[in-house]
This record gives C-alpha cells, sequence and structure tokens, in this order.
C-alpha cells in the first residue's frame, strides 16, 4: 500500500473562524500546510454593476455594505470620486465631520478586528471588552444618520446634516433601575461632542486594559511571533496596503502621503512594524486605535469652536431643504430633478482613494457623462490581502491559518464586492 | 503628491517613448494607454525604472465600453411618449442585448470594447499612474498577463476574466473566482442582463438545487440619461434664427 503523504482539508465556508463565507481548500502534509486555496466570492452581490444602473447617489447606501464594520470610509472614497468628478469641494465643517468619523470608523473596525482575532486565537475576554466599546461608537452613528451600521452619511458635497445639539439616551425601563440608567446616560447630557470627548477619555484607558491582556501574554505571543512574516519587498509586490504594509515596516499612509480632507492639519503618528509577522501587525493596529484618539479630539475640538454648513448649497448636485421644498418652486423642481434623475456628472474617469482601516480603498469611476456610473470598480484592500494567503500560510500550521486570517482583517463584504 | 499629474507624465512618456499611444491628464490624474503587444515590456519598464518605481500594482479594472454614451432619454426636444420611452429600456447597458427581447444588433469588432485598466503606485517617488490597454479582438479579448512583475496581478486578472472574459495570457491559474462553481457567461458585460439568466431554487421532488431560466421580469425604474439638451449646446452649431 502507498504511503500517503498529503492529503485535502475543506475549511469553510461555514466556519466561525472563516470571517464569514471563506472556504479554504487546503493541501495538508500531516498538519503542516502545503498549498491553500481560497474560494471566494460567496457573498459576491456584483454591487459594481448595480451602480452602474442606479443615479449616483443611489449606490452611497451599497457602499456601507460592502466592508460592513468600516462602513463610512467606504462611503467616504466613492463620494470622493463622485466630488473630483463634478469639481466641488464640500464645506470646511463637512471636511472635519468626515475626518473624525473616519477615524470613529477607524476604531470600530479595529476593536472589532481586536475582538475576532483574540477570539480566534483563544482569547475571549478581548471579545466582551472591545464590543462593549463598540457600541457607544454605533450610538455615535445612529445619532448622526439614523442607523447603527448602513449610515449613508456622507454625500457629495458634504454630509447629510450637521452633528445633533443632544446626544439620544437610553430611555427608563421596568428591566433596569434608576440608578442603572443614571449611570448609564451620565455621559449623554450634552451634545453628541461633549459625547465623543468623554469617549475618547475613557477609551485610552481601555486600550491600555485590552494592551495587559494581550501584548505581554505568553500564549498570544507564541500564536503571533513570526508567524506569516512578509517582507516590505514581498509585501509591496502583493499589493499590501494599511497595517499590512506599516507592520512589514513600510512607512505608507494616504493620510500623511497623500493628504485628503483635513489630514494635512492634524497631528498624529505612523507606527510601523519591524519584523512584518502577526504580532506586528497587532502592535501597529493598537498604535493606529491611540492615534485615532489624537484625531478625534483635534477635530471635536475644532468643530467646537467653528460653525457652518456641512453641505453645499449648489441645488444642481445637493437636494434643497425640505422647508425650501415646501416653499419656493425652483426648489421644488431642484428636488424632484435630484430625486428622480438625479446629477449628471462631466465625461472622464477618476480615481479617489482613502486610508480604510484595512489599508487603500478607492474608487474608480467612468463616467460618460450620464446620470448613473459607466463603470464602477471599487479597490478593496481585503482583496489584495486575501490574495497572498497561499504564500502567507505556507510552511505553517494548520492552526496558524486563523492567525493568519486574523492579521489580515478579512471582511467578505469588500472582498466579495 | 510629490509631483504634478503632468510631471509624472512626462516622465512616463520619456521612458516609454513610443510605445504610449495615447496620454492624458484629467482630474489632476495621469494616464496613458499602451497597445496591447507592448503591455509587458511597458508595465516592466514602469516598475524597473528608477525615476519611476511603479512597485505596487494596487487595481486592474476591466471596461466594458460596447454601450458607452449611449442613453435612453431624449433630452435635446421634448416627446410625447412620456416615461414609457426610458422604462422600454432596449439599451445595451441595462437588460442585455440578447436574451429577453432577442434583439442581437450585428456589431463589428473594432478592438476598443474591452480593456483592462492597471493602477500603479510608486510608495517610493509618491505618484500615481493608470495604465489603459485595449484587447484586439472583441470576440476573444486577449491580453498578455503580468503575474511575473506583480504578484498582485493574479487575483485581479482572475476576476477581470471571471467578469469580463478577459483572457490574460500566460496566467499560471486562471480560474474564475467570483462567480458560482459552473456559472454560464461573463456577468459584468454590458450585454449580459442585470437580473441575469438563470434562477436557483430547491426542488423537493429531485433532492437537489436546480438551475432554471429567470422568471422575473426586468424593471426599469431611472432612464439613463446623457444630458444634451439646449443648456449645454454649442451655439455655433444652432440654426440662426430666420431674420
Amino acid at each position: 500500500m502507498p504511503e500517503i503523504s498529503s492529503y485535502t482539508v475543506n475549511f469553510g465556508p461555514q466556519h466561525p473562524a472563516a470571517h464569514g463565507v471563506l472556504r479554504l481548500v487546503l493541501e495538508m502534509d500531516g498538519e503542516v500546510v502545503r498549498h491553500a486555496d481560497p474560494h471566494i466570492g460567496l457573498l459576491h452581490r456584483a454591487t459594481e454593476k448595480l451602480a452602474e444602473t442606479k443615479p449616483f447617489n443611489q449606490s452611497i447606501g451599497y457602499m456601507d455594505r460592502l466592508d460592513y464594520v468600516s462602513m463610512m470610509c467606504n462611503e467616504h472614497a466613492y463620494v470622493l470620486a463622485i466630488e473630483k468628478l463634478l469639481g466641488v469641494k464640500p464645506p470646511e465643517r463637512a471636511q472635519y465631520i468626515r475626518t473624525m468619523f473616519d477615524e470613529i470608523t477607524r476604531i470600530l473596525n479595529h476593536l472589532l478586528w481586536i475582538g475576532a482575532h483574540g477570539l480566534d486565537v483563544g482569547a475571549m475576554t478581548v471579545f466582551l471588552y472591545a464590543f462593549k466599546e463598540r457600541e457607544e461608537l454605533m450610538d455615535c452613528y445612529e445619532a448622526v444618520s439614523g442607523t447603527r451600521m448602513h449610515a449613508t452619511y456622507y454625500r457629495p458635497g458634504g454630509v447629510y446634516r450637521d452633528l445633533p445639539e443632544r446626544m439620544p439616551k437610553y430611555r427608563d425601563s421596568e428591566y433596569r433601575s434608576e440608578k442603572d440608567l443614571k449611570r448609564m446616560n451620565a455621559d449623554r447630557e450634552g451634545s453628541m461632542l461633549d459625547f465623543i470627548e468623554a469617549f475618547c477619555d475613557r477609551f485610552s484607558g481601555t486600550i491600555d486594559e485590552i494592551d495587559t491582556l494581550l501584548t505581554d501574554n505568553r500564549i498570544w505571543k507564541q500564536r503571533l511571533v513570526d508567524v506569516a512574516v512578509v517582507s516590505p519587498e514581498r509585501a509591496l509586490q502583493l499589493g499590501f496596503t494599511g497595517p499590512m504594509l506599516r507592520g512589514s515596516g513600510v512607512e505608507w499612509d494616504l493620510r500623511r502621503k497623500q493628504p485628503y480632507e483635513v489630514y494635512d492639519r492634524m497631528d498624529f503618528d505612523i507606527p510601523v512594524g519591524t519584523n512584518g509577522d502577526c504580532y506586528d501587525r497587532y502592535l501597529v493596529r493598537m498604535e493606529e486605535l491611540r492615534q485615532s484618539v489624537r484625531i478625534i479630539r483635534q477635530c471635536a475640538d475644532w468643530l467646537r469652536r467653528n460653525d457652518g454648513p456641512v453641505i453645499l448649497g449648489d441645488h444642481k448636485v445637493v437636494p434643497p431643504s425640505r422647508e425650501e421644498m415646501k416653499d419656493d418652486m425652483e426648489s421644488l423642481i431642484h428636488h424632484f430633478k435630484l430625486f428622480t434623475e438625479g446629477y449628471c456628472t462631466p465625461p472622464g474617469e477618476v480615481y479617489a482613494s482613502i486610508e480604510a482601516p484595512k489599508g487603500e480603498f478607492g474608487a474608480y469611476i467612468v463616467s460618460d457623462g450620464a446620470n448613473k456610473p459607466y463603470r464602477l470598480k471599487l479597490r478593496a484592500p481585503g482583496f489584495a490581502h486575501m490574495s497572498a494567503m497561499d504564500e502567507m500560510v505556507r510552511g505553517h500550521m494548520l492552526a496558524d491559518v486563523v492567525t493568519v486570517m486574523g492579521t489580515m482583517d478579512i471582511v467578505f463584504g469588500e472582498v466579495d464586492r | 503628491m510629490a509631483l504634478t499629474a503632468e510631471k509624472v507624465l512626462e516622465k512616463v512618456q520619456s521612458s516609454l517613448g513610443e510605445r504610449v499611444v495615447a496620454s492624458r491628464c484629467e482630474y489632476r490624474e495621469a494616464e496613458i494607454e499602451v497597445a496591447p503587444g507592448d503591455l509587458y515590456a511597458a508595465m516592466q519598464t514602469l516598475r524597473d525604472d528608477s525615476a519611476l518605481a511603479f512597485s505596487q500594482l494596487l487595481d486592474i479594472a476591466g471596461v466594458d465600453y460596447a454601450a458607452y454614451g449611449q442613453d435612453e432619454w431624449i433630452t435635446e426636444e421634448a416627446t410625447n411618449t412620456g416615461f414609457s420611452r426610458g422604462v422600454d429600456g432596449f439599451s445595451t447597458g441595462r437588460l442585455g442585448l440578447t436574451g429577453i427581447y432577442g434583439v442581437q444588433p450585428v456589431r463589428e469588432s473594432t478592438g476598443r470594447r474591452f480593456a483592462a485598466v492597471y493602477h500603479l503606485l510608486s510608495v517610493t517617488h509618491n505618484h500615481r499612474l493608470r495604465v489603459r490597454c485595449f484587447a484586439a479582438d472583441d470576440d476573444l479579448p486577449m491580453l498578455d498577463s503580468i503575474v511575473p512583475l506583480y504578484a498582485s496581478a493574479n487575483w485581479q486578472e482572475r476576476e477581470a476574466f471571471d467578469l469580463f472574459g478577459v483572457i490574460f495570457n500566460g496566467h499560471p491559474d486562471l480560474r474564475r473566482i467570483l462567480t458560482d462553481y459552473g456559472f454560464v457567461g461573463h456577468p459584468f458585460r454590458k450585454d449580459f442582463p442585470l437580473i441575469g439568466n438563470v434562477e436557483v431554487r430547491y426542488d423537493e421532488n429531485r433532492g437537489r438545487v436546480v438551475y432554471e431560466p429567470v422568471s422575473i421580469e426586468p424593471r426599469v425604474l431611472v432612464p439613463r440619461v446623457i444630458r444634451d439638451d439646449n443648456r449645454y449646446a454649442d451655439p455655433s452649431k444652432q440654426e440662426a434664427p430666420d431674420a
């Protein structure tokens, strides 16, 4: 009887560590992975094709559903591309709000990542810590846009509405005591900016707690250090961006190198790894959490001191307010036109990209001058990272596959689009 | 950015010379077009020339230009056909050239239908470039694979193959990537209907999932409009009013 040297393991698509719907066909030699073949596309919804059949603004909501843990960042790239085509620039206050919400989104994303990564590797507690804080930020999303996740808050020409003057509060309920209610509403007495600042004050402590749980943890280090080492040259070759590239020691951050919105006025540092292993990528993302808090503070400070419009008054692009519409024939026509036909952009091709929490998220729009994009191509960072799966897990143990998946910060909404 | 798009374009042109078929610089973005025969060599120069050093291939976007500039709504003059003229939707972009209405327009291969658009980034010089390459044959679009130059091209090319049917010559593993196992057709082509050709359901009698032709009717809510009404008309082309 011939000795069987290798066998194939099917991992997913329904597996708690598959981060959604990944099917991995692993060719194993004992417990060592010889070859990994990821099968993606189980969540493919043809977002780009759908966008071709809809006026520009109607696709903003689809962007939220791409990388569904960093919603506003996806919207941001798409909206920036449209603004580039139209040649409009949002008001300054809108730019600050966008910058602030990009960073809130980064924290949202990294908290989910640390929670899921911890859970994959065997650290259950972190998940609970992370999700407790995420909930607060979800409330910020809800306060500005009305939805906890799929905000559709960024619009070409600004953001949909200004930050609320009062933060929504928990209501009285028979399931919680007066004392609990008071504690839960303690930060919600003032405006939304008060709430965000209170969050920033508290959140540094949370990062420290997660830090204490993981950074010097013996098991955590055994699972992460020297796993899936990527050299800077390979990282560039493989199309890595974001923390994956920085973890390998390449100092590249679009917020600093090709600044958009008001990042050029922000004071923050870019963490860079040295070894390019999973542990370095973990450290980079942890530091990014701290830097995000810094940026949010600066934005909140500016927003407190400066007032102004948050969306352009150009009614060829931005619909007039309901009040104006009820009053004024011209506004009614604009409103009707924008909500039925939408606006037409000049013909041309643009690419706009932002530093999303996972890496460079870009939107490439080909327009032939119609009210719908002729072709929309979204550059999802996760797609490039996922394609390096084979190279990163080769020669590692089966258990390390899960670590690698965690370190890539994969979300299938954007990989499959 | 360190360099303006015009400067980048200048450098690219001096490096590639004749191989640049066309170039443009719109919206502060540099873009060149290369002939399909020159693609591999051009990309190699772009990557290895130290003055350019495009070390990263960020994305490959397939584009199908079959319906470029086609709209569904007359904007130059008033009509009396109402909304239905947009809803009938015979345009290429939406309901498919074949299938539902059985319309099969005769198209000649122009060599300008399928393009692959490469987005390049230089981390050292902090500049970007877009390279467009049209496949010579519309019926069997084929381009050279650049996987030996950029490892990230592997999946990107698979995606362009899957969605547009562009074949990449020399690709190590050109399989479908995003669509279902056993999928027929290339869904992002403009002649592929938005609602698809088949639908799936579970058949209790046969105890398995079956594929059937789509039963739903395509619906169009917003017509595709290119505004070229009087506001945008070129005044020199307008007829002079009778004296």
